[in-house]
């Protein structure tokens, strides 16, 4: 396995990974559509890596889209904005798909809003970005415009971004990877904006530039998205250019980016700056845009939904704090053979009860980090019956941080701490390639996410 | 097949009345990600793809040998399958004939014995190989030795007349190959020869020559175990598997290349008459590089695990095929780096990317 589909050397791919079926044609050419303003909207108080935000409103307190109404004085941690014009409700607390419960703020929407349909996609997304005038502002400007406008990873991660756009003397960072490479199946969310948004995007990646006063911005794309590539190609300028990479999973893994369009490799443990790098998803870098010069806070999103299990896929610019449901119905609602309903892509995505009593009385909102929403069917869950291991080494020929999946599964099994510590279980990144890969369907990534928990509680 | 998603985290929601369409509500399922599997190459299909790579082996098999070797292979397949079934039995459980690792044991051991052996070779055979060779470890997946050579070793010690050299030659046959000693036999005997003063080295060279052509070697018109006579038709199957990804190329290429260097070796310090390509192609040495050694559960589960594993077997084959009394050694190399697989896997951990996380960064 590793002679064919392996390591590379050579720029454009990194070790391991695999290609399960992309299932993107279904969404790749539906156009951004405008959600409708939701009868109400919740917004989760903590939506990133960090510290969760106190509210800043009273119940009934009237809020207008774009208002800030939570924010923290820690340091990690992002301000949380109204998604929409309306009357703020009394906080309650949500359940989010990844098994957290936050405390959320609902608000009731006003009849009229004021910005919806066009004219919203518009101030969000749409019309020219200035190209030039990244060097006009100070670093420290820009740094303090991603703070003030909640800016988080919309990649999934939701790390704040002006952490990342902070300057380190002693670890100066000279490229930025602007992170096209939408690599969960199903989801196009991403390619949908650099189709339709490259001006921002490329605009985006100037002000982390000059943030950052790195030397080249890198847009990364895998080579499956050749309307991105050119789009994208027709707004690179000086500092900022498109590098194209190998079709892979997880090629949109930070430490799998850096590697294939760097050629660096991360210290086990540490973050892209120690490399010299930043990374950012592309539809954080196009928010940043939108943050400096049109002064918008991070209020709303676009969303995959998609998924045999969906009637109408679709890719929708929704006001964060939009509830799942909303998403379904707005898409058609689920099919007869529905089985799974997953926030994000099938990969690493969160598996919820989106469709049963309690989350009929407490919608579940989608947040700042949200890029999809896709219901796989009975037929696309199906497993192979699960046997013993056969040892065949697969999991070790796909695991993209070059582990040992199935040692880490047995000592997880027998509760062998020090054999967990031998195998490095704590540089599994639960990508889930071992686990697709498995000829015997074991459940490896579960495994060692258990194994994860024996290894912090001896 | 089914639902399931194995024997962690997944939680069937019920299925309750109103809501966004009542269609809808048939049960969403809660189970951790991944979401989607590779369902096409499974367990089963991983032994059905050796199982079709072994298509041309047998054809030339039965081609050279005829209804003996239609007759060892049924033995031998019948035999395990019915052993797996029994040893299942013994330890209450369902007896997993359908993943087709029995019958995969049964061939390999049917392709590496002599046409003539009787009919309790092969059937005692089986029985050991999956008897010892895997039910007592605990069944598929968990064997440390290769099931069907510790089936052929236990024949091979038990019945050394029905397997020695002898077996694979009746002068007055009406196969014209059978009449012949095998090609490492004889070599081992004008080695003897050469030895004893009997022949001169010039000879014996141009006996060995004239013996075994290597066009003869490749198609398989030379005497040999059921599976062994064409390397032609083991090359197919052994680049089948590599193309299909079945097995990696680490092992076939370590024992390869490091048996054809010690060979030559041998052959400039005149410890072998056959030259390295010779010796390459006769005996079981390509079955064993693609066919046997390749058994994912005992080989290694590293890249380098599984280069160092079919180095190991290249060389310690070339040192029973030029030192021991037997003609051929690949049997006793595949057991003896079996034995050092569990090492082999241990020395071979692989450093994470950008090296471990440090103590302190925890997980």
């Amino acid at each position: 396995m590793s002679l064919f589909g392996g390591w590379s050397g050579s720029r454009g791919s990194f070790f391991g990974g695999i290609h399960p079926p992309e299932h993107k044609q279904r969404t790749a050419e539906e156009p951004i559509e405008v959600v409708p303003t939701p009868a109400e909207v919740r917004i989760s108080l903590l939506q990133h890596l960090g510290a969760v935000c106190d509210p800043l409103i009273k119940p009934r307190e009237e809020v207008h889209l774009g208002a800030e109404i939570g924010r923290s004085e820690k340091f990690i941690s992002a301000p949380v904005h109204a998604s929409i014009s309306g009357t703020a409700m009394r906080a309650t607390v949500a359940t989010l798909p990844n098994g957290r419960h936050v405390p959320v703020i609902p608000i009731r929407a006003y009849e009229t809003q004021p910005l919806a349909d066009r004219a919203l996609y518009d101030a969000m997304l749409g019309g020219s970005w200035p190209l030039g005038e990244a060097e006009q502002f100070e670093p420290g400007e820009i740094v303090e415009s991603a703070r003030e406008a909640g800016l988080v990873g919309m990649g999934g991660a939701a790390f704040p971004t002006f952490v990342k756009l902070m300057r380190q003397a002693d670890q100066p960072v000279d490229t930025v990877l602007v992170n096209g490479c939408e690599c969960e199946p199903f989801l196009t969310a991403d390619y949908r904006m650099m189709v339709e948004a490259p001006q921002a995007i490329v605009a985006g990646g100037l002000l982390v530039r000059r943030a950052l006063g790195a030397q080249r911005v890198l847009l990364c794309i895998e080579d499956n998205k050749p309307l991105a590539v050119r789009a994208l190609r027709e707004q690179q300028g000086p500092g900022i250019e498109v590098v194209v990479l190998q079709t892979k999973y997880p090629q949109g893994g930070e430490r799998q980016l850096v590697q294939a369009a760097t050629g660096r490799v991360m210290p086990g443990g540490g973050l892209p700056m120690r490399v010299g790098v930043a990374v950012l998803n592309i539809s954080t870098v196009a928010a940043l845009a939108a943050a400096v010069y049109r002064g918008r806070p991070l209020t709303h999103r676009v969303v995959t939904v998609s998924g045999g299990g969906i009637r109408q896929a679709k890719n929708l610019l929704a006001p964060v704090g939009t509830s799942y449901r909303e998403l379904i119905r707005l898409c058609g609602g689920l099919t007869p053979d529905a089985a799974r309903v997953i926030a994000g892509g099938p990969m690493m995505g969160f598996s919820f009860a989106a469709d049963d009593e309690v989350a009929d009385k407490i919608p579940i909102p989608i947040t700042k980090g949200t890029s999809g929403l896709t219901v796989l069917t009975r037929r696309e869950i199906q497993q192979a019956e699960q046997t013993a291991c056969l040892r065949c080494g697969r999991c070790v020929d796909v695991c993209p941080m070059r582990l040992v999946p199935t040692r880490l599964a047995l000592a997880t099994r027998a509760n062998r701490v020090s054999l967990l510590q031998r195998y490095h279980i704590g540089s599994c990144v639960e990508c889930g390639c071992c686990a697709y890969a498995c000829p015997a369907s074991i459940p490896l990534v579960q495994l060692i996410r258990v194994g994860k928990i024996q290894f912090q509680n001896p | 097949m089914g639902l399931a998603t194995g024997d962690l985290g997944t939680r069937e929601v019920a299925s309750r009345s109103g809501g966004l369409d009542a269609t809808t509500r048939l049960g969403v399922q809660i189970a951790p990600s991944p979401h989607l599997s590779d369902t096409w190459f499974t367990t089963q299909r991983l032994m059905g793809e050796v199982l079709i790579a072994l298509m041309p082996v047998i054809v030339m098999a039965v081609l050279v040998f005829r209804w003996n070797a239609v007759r060892q292979i049924s033995l031998c397949v019948l035999a395990c399958l019915a052993a797996e079934a029994i040893f299942a039995r013994f330890r209450g459980r369902p007896a997993p004939l359908h993943d087709l690792s029995a019958t995969l044991t049964g061939l390999i051991l049917a392709l590496s014995l002599p046409w003539s052996s009787p009919w309790y070779v092969p059937v005692l055979g089986s029985v050991v190989a999956i008897g010892l060779g895997k039910a007592a470890f605990g069944g598929l997946g968990c064997n440390l030795f290769n099931p069907a050579m510790v089936g052929r070793a236990f024949v091979m010690l038990a019945f050394a007349r029905e397997m020695g050299a002898s077996a694979y030659v009746l002068l007055d046959s009406e196969l014209s190959v059978v009449t012949r000693a095998t090609p490492l036999s004889l070599a081992k005997q004008f080695a003897a020869d050469l030895a004893a003063g009997r022949v001169t080295a010039g000879e014996a060279q141009v006996q060995m020559e004239m013996a075994e052509s290597i066009w003869a070697l490749l198609i398989g018109q030379l005497n040999g175990s059921l599976g062994e006579t064409s390397a032609v038709a083991i090359l197919f199957g052994g680049a089948y598997l590599l193309i299909r990804r079945v097995i990696s190329w680490e092992i076939p290429v370590g024992i390869l290349l490091v048996s054809f260097l010690f060979v030559e070796l041998g052959h400039v310090f005149e410890l072998t008459l056959l030259g390295p390509l010779q010796h390459l192609i006769t005996g079981s040495l390509l079955f064993s590089a693609f066919f046997i050694a390749t058994d994912p559960v005992t080989s290694p589960l590293t890249s380098k695990g599984r280069l160092f594993f079919g180095m190991g077997i290249g060389f310690l084959l070339v040192v029973i095929r030029l030192f021991s009394s037997y003609p051929e050694g690949v049997m006793f190399a595949v057991l003896l780096m079996n034995a050092t697989v569990p090492l082999l896997n241990r020395w071979t951990v692989p450093q994470p990317l950008g090296g471990p996380v440090p103590a302190k960064a925890g997980v």
